[in-house]
C-alpha cells in the first residue's frame, strides 16, 4: 500500500529521513510525537476540520469544465482549491501546523515562501491564533510577488528578504532553518510543502489529505466512478500529495507536473538538502542548482521524498511542461471557463492540453491548487498591456 | 581489546597536546577563498592545534552570514571539492586537518569514494553538520574504513541518552555546539557553551571542543574553563573578508593562543 505511514525513520522506500543539524533533531522528534498524539485526538481533528470549514471555506467545489472538455475532447474536472480562503490549498496545512504549534506551547511561527501563498496562509493562521509570525522570502520572489508581500504585512507578519544564493525559495528555506536552529525553544517552523525532515513530508500530506478525500467523494457523487487520471502541479508536491492520497489505493493514473526548469523527478538524481533525501537538481559534484520557472511557487530544485518514492516504484509519473505552455494554459482557462488559475496550477492544465489527444474520452481530475490574482501583474508584463494575443 | 589502535591521528594529536596541559585551538578557514592556503599555514604557525578546512557548499544551513559569504565568493571563483582537496597535500602546517562541509557532497560522490579522496589528500577528519547521529552510520563506517575520523556535533538540545551515544560515535574530538544558532560571532558567550561542554565531558574522555559563537579570546578562555579547547571560524574568516589576509589571520590566532596559554 502506498501513501500510508513512512517508516520509523521517516523513509518512503529509500527516500526521506531527517538530515538536519543535531540542534534540530530533538525538535523534529518532539514535533513527530506531538503530531501523532494530536492526530489521534478526536478533539484536535474536529477543531482542524471545523476551522477548515468555517474559516477556510471547505469543502472546495468540484467544477466540471464543459467548454474546455468540449474543446479538448477530454472530460476535465477541477478540484477548486483556488476557492479556499487565502486563495490556495496552502491553508489546509497551515491551519494544521498552527494548531499543532499552539498545542506544543510555541508562540511563534516562521515560514519560507516562494510565490507568497504559503507565507500569506501562515500569516493568516498566525493572526487567527494570535501568534507571532516571520516569513522568509527570496529577494527575486519579493519582486515577482509584491502584492503578497504587502498582504503578509497587512496580516501582521514580518517579511524578511533573503539575498543569499539564488534569492528564491531554496534560500528562503535555508534562512528559515537557520532561524529555527536559533529559536527552536519557542518557535515552530511551519514548512510549506511535503518536504524537509521527518515528520514534515508525512504530516503535511496528512493535513492535505482532505483534498483527496473530498475529491474522491465528489467524483463518486457526480459519476459513480473514479476519474481515469488525477493531475496536479509539483513544486515541493503538497497539493499533488493531497489529491493523490485520495486515490492512491485505486488504479487511477497519477500525474505530477513539474516545470521544465525545475524537473527534480524528471532528472532523477538523488541528493540531500533541507533535511531530506530525495531527487534534487545538482551539478556534477553535488552543489544544489537553481531551478528556473515562470512560477515562483515551483522554483524549487528538490521535491518531496514521497514523490521520489512514487516515481521510483512507477506508481506516479512526473512529466514537465515549459513556460510557454504554461502561459497559454493560463490564458485558456481564463477565457474558456472564467477561472484565472495560479501559474503553478496552470502547469497541470498545460500537460492536459498537450496530452489531449492521448487522453481523448477520458476523465481527468485536475487539482486547481490556487487562483491567479497574485500572478496578474507578472502576466501583464509578459503579455504586455492590451496584448490579448 | 586494544582501543588505542583505533584512535586516529586527529584524536591522538589533540589528546597528547591536552595531556601536556594545553588548551586546544582549532581554526576554520573557507577553502577556495582567495589566499586560504597561506591563511591555513599562518594559522598553524601562530598556534592553531588543528585546522578545519571548509569545502564550500551551495546551501550552508549551519552557517551564519560571514561563512556564507566566504563560501559563496569561493564558489563563484570556481572552488570545488577537487580544487580544495588538491591543495591540501602542499600545505605545510604540521597539524591535523579536518574538512568541514555538508553531507550532499559526500552523498553525491559516494561514501567510499569521498572518504578515499579525503584520505588521499592528507585529511584526517570530517565534520558534516547536517548529518546527525541518526543518519550517520553508513557514512561513519565508510569513513572509518578509509581512516577518516568523523567528528560529531553535540547540541545544547541533545538529550542525555543520545549525548552518550553521540560522544561514543564521535572520532577525533567531540564538537560541542556552544549555542542555539548558526556560526557567527556573538557579543557574549552563551550560557549554553559551558553547559554543553560540561555535559559532554561527563560522558567522554575524548577531547571536547566548543565551537559556534566564539568571537573573542576572552570568550575562548571562558569556554575553556570547562572545554578542552575551542573552534573559531567566523572571526577568522572575517579577517579574510576584510582583506587582512594571512597576516591578519596569524595575528588573530596568536591573540587566542596567548590568551589560552595565559589561562
Ligand atoms: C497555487 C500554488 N500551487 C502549487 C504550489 C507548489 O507547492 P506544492 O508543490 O507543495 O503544492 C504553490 C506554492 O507556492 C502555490 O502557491
Amino acid at each position: 500500500m502506498v501513501m500510508t505511514d513512512p517508516t520509523d525513520g521517516g523513509r518512503f522506500g529509500e527516500f526521506g529521513g531527517r538530515f538536519v543539524p543535531e540542534t534540530l533533531v530533538p525538535a523534529c522528534e518532539e514535533l513527530e510525537e506531538a503530531f501523532r498524539d494530536a492526530w489521534n485526538d478526536p478533539a484536535f481533528v474536529k477543531e482542524f476540520h471545523q476551522i477548515l470549514t468555517d474559516f477556510g471555506g471547505r469543502p472546495s467545489a468540484l467544477t466540471e469544465c464543459f467548454r474546455l472538455s468540449e474543446q479538448l475532447d477530454v472530460r476535465v474536472l477541477l478540484k477548486r482549491e483556488d476557492l479556499n480562503h487565502t486563495g490556495s490549498h496552502k491553508i489546509n496545512n497551515v491551519i494544521g501546523q498552527a494548531l499543532l504549534a499552539r498545542r506544543m506551547g510555541k508562540s511563534r511561527l516562521v515560514a519560507e515562501t516562494g510565490a507568497g501563498q504559503h507565507g500569506v496562509a501562515t500569516a493568516t493562521a498566525a493572526a487567527l491564533l494570535d501568534m507571532e509570525c516571520k516569513v522568509y522570502m527570496g529577494e527575486v520572489d519579493m519582486e515577482r510577488q509584491e502584492l503578497n508581500v504587502f498582504r503578509m504585512q497587512l496580516l501582521g507578519a514580518e517579511v524578511e528578504s533573503v539575498s543569499s544564493g539564488s534569492r528564491t525559495l531554496k534560500d528562503a528555506v535555508n534562512e528559515a532553518l537557520r532561524d529555527w536552529v536559533a529559536t527552536v525553544e519557542n518557535t515552530h517552523y511551519c514548512l510549506g510543502s511535503v518536504m524537509g525532515p521527518h515528520p514534515y513530508p508525512w504530516m503535511v500530506r496528512t493535513f492535505h489529505h482532505v483534498i483527496g478525500d473530498e475529491a474522491r467523494e465528489q467524483c463518486l457523487a457526480l459519476m459513480k466512478r473514479f476519474p481515469d487520471v488525477v493531475v496536479a502541479c509539483v513544486g515541493g508536491g503538497s497539493n499533488a500529495a493531497g489529491i493523490f492520497s485520495g486515490f492512491a489505493d485505486t488504479d487511477v493514473r497519477l500525474v505530477g507536473v513539474e516545470p521544465a526548469g525545475g524537473a527534480a523527478v524528471g532528472r532523477g538524481v538523488p541528493g540531500v538538502v533541507h533535511g531530506m533525501l530525495s531527487y534534487l537538481l545538482q551539478d556534477e559534484v553535488g552543489q544544489v542548482q537553481e531551478a528556473e520557472s515562470i512560477s515562483a511557487g515551483l522554483d524549487y530544485p528538490g521535491v518531496g521524498p514521497e514523490h521520489a518514492y512514487l516515481a521510483s516504484i512507477g506508481r506516479a509519473e512526473y512529466p514537465s511542461v515549459n513556460d510557454d505552455e504554461v502561459v497559454n494554459a493560463f490564458q485558456l482557462l481564463a477565457r474558456i471557463e472564467g477561472i484565472i488559475p495560479a501559474l503553478e496550477s496552470a502547469h497541470a492544465l498545460a500537460w492536459v492540453v498537450r496530452e489531449a489527444a492521448s487522453l481523448r474520452g477520458q476523465v481527468v481530475l485536475l487539482n486547481l491548487s490556487g487562483r491567479g490574482d497574485k500572478d496578474v501583474d507578472q502576466m501583464m508584463t509578459i503579455l504586455g498591456p492590451g496584448n490579448k494575443q | 581489546m586494544n582501543s588505542a589502535s583505533k584512535i586516529g591521528r586527529m584524536e591522538r594529536f589533540l589528546r597528547d597536546r591536552r595531556d601536556t596541559g594545553s588548551k586546544l585551538l582549532v581554526a576554520y578557514i573557507t577553502g577556495g577563498y582567495e589566499g586560504w592556503e597561506a591563511a591555513v599555514e599562518t594559522a598553524a604557525a601562530a598556534g592553531a592545534d588543528a585546522i578545519e578546512i571548509g569545502i564550500p557548499f551551495s546551501d550552508p544551513v549551519m552557517d551564519g552570514p560571514v561563512i556564507q559569504k566566504a563560501s559563496q565568493i569561493a564558489l563563484e571563483a570556481g572552488a570545488s571539492p577537487a580544487s580544495v582537496l588538491a591543495a591540501v597535500p602542499n600545505l605545510d602546517t604540521g597539524v591535523p586537518h579536518a574538512v568541514m562541509t555538508y553531507y550532499n557532497l559526500a552523498h553525491h560522490a559516494g561514501h567510499e569514494r569521498f572518504a578515499a579522496t579525503l584520505a588521499n589528500s592528507g585529511i584526517d577528519a570530517a565534520i558534516l553538520p547536517d548529518l546527525p547521529l541518526v543518519e550517520s552510520a553508513p557514512w561513519r563506517e565508510a569513513a572509518a574504513a578509509a581512516g577518516i575520523e568523523t567528528i560529531m556535533l553535540a547540541a545544547p538540545t541533545t538529550p542525555e541518552d543520545r549525548l552518550a551515544d553521540l560522544c561514543e560515535a564521535s572520532k577525533g574530538f567531540v564538537y560541542a555546539v556552544g549555542l542555539l544558532g548558526v556560526t557567527g560571532e556573538r557579543a557574549n558567550l552563551a550560557a549554553t557553551a559551558t553547559e554543553i561542554a560540561g555535559r559532554c565531558k561527563q560522558v567522554t574522555d575524548k577531547p571536547v571542543l566548543t565551537g559556534v559563537g566564539i568571537g573573542s579570546p576572552e570568550q575562548a578562555v571562558e569556554a575553556c574553563s570547562v572545554a578542552d579547547g575551542v573552534i573559531i571560524g567566523s572571526t577568522v574568516v572575517r579577517r579574510l573578508l576584510d582583506g587582512e589576509g594571512a597576516e591578519g589571520v596569524g595575528d588573530l590566532i596568536a591573540s587566542y593562543r596567548n590568551a589560552l596559554d595565559a589561562g
